[in-house]
Parts: C-alpha cells; structure tokens; sequence
C-alpha cells in the first residue's frame, strides 16, 4: 500500500535523475563528437551545418612529416616512460604490499605528489634542477618527466590489485619449499601481471597525451601534442581534427584493452 | 600477526632492495628538483644569468604588483568555480552508477573514464569550435533562427575557460564520489525511509555525510588541477582571463626571469598544501568515525 503510494514521487525523481545524467553524459561526449564529425568536414572552418564530407585531412594529416615524426617521437617517449614507470612503479607497490616500514604513509604522500600537484609545478622545478646540474634538455629529459608521473599511476594499479592476492597463497608456496623469489615469480608476479600491465597501459597514454610537463623539458625534437600546440596557436588548421581524432582513436584501444584485463583478471579470480 | 611482523623486520634487505631505485628516483628526480624550485624563489636575476646571492626581493616584487594579486585571486575563484560545477554535474551521475546501474556497470565505467584519456589539448580545441563566433553553436543558432547575430561573449572570456575545464576534469569528480556512494549500503538507505525520513532527508543525513571523503578527494583534484592549467586560459581566454599558471609560464619562457616565476609558485604551492591538510583531517575524522 505504502509502495504504491510513494510510487509517481519515486518515479519523477528517477525521471529527473535519469534526464540530468543523459544531459551529463551528453556534456562529457559533445567535444569528442565535434572533433570527429569536423575531421570528415569538407569545410575550411568549422561551421554548421556541414556541407559535404570527404576524407582528405586525414589523407593531409597522414602525410604530414612533421606529424609523422610526432607520433614515432611521443610512442617512443610514451613506452619508455610506461617501462620506467612499471619498473619502479610495482617495486613501490611491492614494498608497500608486503612490508611493514617508518615513512610509508610519508612514501604514499610523496608518490602521489606528481599527479596531486599541477603539472606546471613538476615541469619548471624539473627544468631548474636540470639546469643547475648542468643537464642539457632532449628527449631523455621529457622520459624523466613523464616517468615520474607515471609512476603514481602503476603504483595504485598494483598495489589494489596485491591487495586482493590472499595471503596465504604465498604462505603456502613457501610452505612447499619455495624460495622467497620464486614464490615471487609462480605466484604473486602471474597474478599481479594484468594490473602491471593496466597500469603501464594508462601510463602510456597520459604520456603520449602529455603537453604541460612536455613543454618545459622539451629539446629540438616535437611530440605530437606539441605539434599540435604550435598549430593551434598558429590558428585553425583542419588537418588537426583528423589528428586529434586518430589520437582520439588510439586511446580508446589502449582504455578498452586496460578495461578487459582488469575486467578479466577480477572475474577470473 | 605479531611473529609475522617480527619476521618481517628480521629481514630488511629484501625491503631495501625494493625501495632503493623508486626512492632514489622520487627524491633525485621530484623531491629535489622541488627544493631547487623554491631555493631559486630567493635569488635574483642579472640578465641574461642568475645571481645567486640571497635576496627578499621577489617576494617584495610580488606584494607590491597589485597583477599578481589579482590574477591569483582570479585563480582562485576560478578554481573554486569549477570545483563546484564539476561537484554538481558529477553527483547524479556518480549516485546512478552506484545505485541504479546494475548489470554492464563496467561499461558504464569505461563511458565515464573514457574522455579522460582522450587528448586534453585536444578537448580545448573541440570547446574553441564549439563557442567561437562562427563556431558550431552560434553557427547552429543561426542557421535555427533563434539568433540573428553571433553571441560572442561565450568564447575568449572566463565562461569558456570554466566551461572548458569543467568538462576536463569531471571524471575525477565522478569516480572517488562513484567509490563512495557504491560503498553505502542499501539497508542504510531503506531504514532511512522506514524511519519516515523522506527522499531530501535521508540525502541529507545519510547520503551526504558518508558521500564527504569522496567530494574531498574529487575536490581536491579539480581544484589543484585548476589552479595550476594555463593551457585553458591561453587558447579559451581572452587578455583579461589569465591566470596565474601562464604568468608562471611566462617567467620561465619569454620573460626569462626564473626566480620571480618560483616566488609566484609558492602562493599556489600554499594554498593547494593548506587544502590538502583540510582535506587530510577531514579524510581522517571519517576514518575514525566509521
């Protein structure tokens, strides 16, 4: 009796709910639309409604050299940061997993600094270090950069997924004659691996992404969305939209891959 | 528990093993570099070098620029304007995910997480074909006849920068409030409306407190995140707009002036940090309360 009563409030509060999430999501998505519906546009700017449609900047954009060595220049940068990153990243998330140490929540606090903390403050502090010590900036100087952000984004990956690994399972190796490192490598490292390689994934592309941090310890060479920047800046050029979308396109594959493993690896266990 | 514990401390080398290259690498290559930052606040520059003799006078430049001041409070409001747009758009969406999505929840994940991995600069570009002049919406408006003219104040003024990162940020927003609500256990809720209370109390009372360390910590991001953006203000902002991140920017490009650019760091450092402690003894009282 009651439930029925209550039911046309209930209801008109779902409605509302529901209308102010599509109106959210919708919010969220609009920009990504535009940038791939323009990148199909025929138009030399960006108006409504779009009169025809053709494929030709995507065709500009792929033969644009200055592009082309962008992408090989941030995939590059983007995998050895992510490999750096994963290296120290588990090894933070191992220490913190198993261990019992003074300072952990001190070494918590700090490796969540580079990503709590604007980027700006990570790009000049590293640029004054780097020119104290006298170390000239390249492209080894942006893999530092983005490595140390990068770091944060594996740890948490790992140490919630060490989180979950009972106990025992490592208890019971050793109890069977284990050494501590091989019971590390049949056991805990297989069952940890999907998060490593998640949180390398999500690695790679905030670094393939990465612009503020980029600009400060920069040396001759230009990443993608450096190239991207000097164009924006010069004004518009269409050919930017079909990059923007190939970006777009890429990040999806390396977000849908991230998603599945950790997907797979909770429901597997 | 306790000969767990014992042997652990027994043997420490493995522990040191582990932690030497990232500890090593956080304090060479951040925690250092942080410290040469706010040292170089304290010298001053003889063109083209540094002069590294100890000196007030860049704190003494930023208190009497009445710029600098005010492009910081412009910061700041900025970033506390975003926060609470990005707190408003973020609750329904996070309160659905926890509460009315039951099956493919992942997937609603994914759709919630997804433009936060696509191109930031790339998101302010679409915002500037969006707002411009002969952007998509006065373009649209037109071409609907609800306008005859451009509306031009959109683009190139604060609304399209708050707009802009209000859409950038949101993700972060949703998923600690998303990590919050979904732990709120649905008997909480319903012995909330056996009690009488109705749907605004029991939000009040029960959803809003328990939701209050993930609005921190989504808050806290948006927030920091603002305060230091100069990407935004540069392409989306017109000249009145800036904010403190490009004039921070600027001392270290073409101005050329480091330690001014490292005493303008320190207010934000300041601020963020204070928040951050707020935002600590918050997240902790609720530890000890739960």
């Amino acid at each position: 009796m009651i439930a029925v009563s209550a039911q046309p409030r209930r209801s008109l509060g779902r409605t509302a709910l529901n209308a102010s999430v599509c109106l959210v999501f919708l919010f969220l998505y609009l920009p990504l639309a535009v940038i791939v519906l323009y990148s199909f546009s025929a138009e030399k700017v960006n108006v409504w409604p779009i009169g025809s449609y053709t494929t030709h900047w995507y065709h500009v954009m792929w033969h644009d050299p200055e592009v082309r060595k962008g992408i090989m220049l941030s995939v590059r940068i983007g995998l050895s940061a992510a490999g750096l990153a994963i290296l120290l990243g588990t090894l933070t998330a191992l220490a913190i997993d198993r261990y019992a140490f003074r300072g952990k929540a001190l070494l918590r606090f700090c490796a969540v600094l580079p990503i709590t903390l604007p980027g700006i403050v990570t790009g000049v502090a590293m640029l004054s270090f780097f020119s104290v010590t006298g170390f000239e900036l390249s492209n080894r100087t942006i893999i530092i950069g983005h490595t140390t952000f990068c770091i944060t984004l594996v740890l948490n990956s790992v140490v919630a997924r060490l989180a979950q690994i009972p106990r025992n399972l490592g208890e019971a190796a050793a109890d069977l004659g284990a050494s501590p490192l091989r019971a590390f490598w049949t056991v805990t490292f297989p069952l940890t691996l999907p998060a490593i390689i998640a949180g390398g994934l999500l690695a790679f592309t905030l670094s393939f992404d990465e612009i503020v941090v980029t600009l400060f310890l920069k040396g001759r060479d230009a990443t993608l969305p450096l190239v991207i920047w000097a164009r924006l800046r010069r004004g518009f050029s269409p050919d930017i939209n079909a990059a923007a979308c190939m970006i777009v396109g890429v990040s999806f594959i390396a977000v849908m891959i991230a998603t599945v493993i950790t997907r797979s690896s909770r429901s597997a266990q | 528990m306790s000969t767990a514990r014992v042997a652990l401390r027994s043997n420490r080398r493995p522990l040191l093993l582990l932690l030497i290259l990232p500890v090593a690498w956080m304090t060479v290559f951040y925690l250092i570099p942080i410290g040469v930052l706010l040292t170089h606040a304290l010298f001053s520059v003889k063109y083209p070098k540094i002069d590294h003799h100890l000196t007030l006078v860049n704190f003494q430049t930023f208190v009497d620029t009445e710029l600098y001041i005010r492009v910081l409070v412009r910061t700041v409001v900025m970033a506390v304007g975003v926060t609470l747009c990005d707190l408003l758009l973020a609750f329904p969406v996070a309160f659905w995910l926890a509460r009315r999505v039951r099956r493919n929840r992942e997937i609603a994940l994914f759709l919630v997480i997804f433009p936060l991995w696509s191109s930031y600069l790339i998101r302010i570009f679409a915002w500037k074909t969006l707002l411009g002049t002969s952007g998509i919406l006065n373009s649209f408006l037109q071409w609907a006849h609800v306008t005859n003219a451009p509306i031009s104040f959109l683009l190139y003024s604060k609304w399209s920068i708050l707009i802009a990162l209000t859409h950038i940020w949101l993700p972060f927003m949703i998923l600690p409030l998303y990590t919050v609500l979904d732990r709120i256990p649905e008997s909480l809720l319903e012995a909330a409306n056996d009690l009488g209370a109705g749907s605004v109390a029991a939000f009040r009372t029960v959803v809003l407190p328990l939701a209050k360390p993930g609005i921190v910590a989504g808050g806290l991001t948006t927030f920091s995140l603002t305060m230091g953006d100069y990407i935004a203000p540069t392409l989306l902002g017109g000249p009145g707009d800036q904010m403190i991140g490009k004039l921070i920017a600027d001392q270290f490009g073409v101005a050329n002036n480091w330690p001014l650019g490292a005493m303008l760091i320190i207010p934000v450092l300041l601020i963020i940090s204070t928040i951050l402690l707020l935002a600590n003894r918050a997240g902790a009282m609720e530890r000890t309360a739960g």
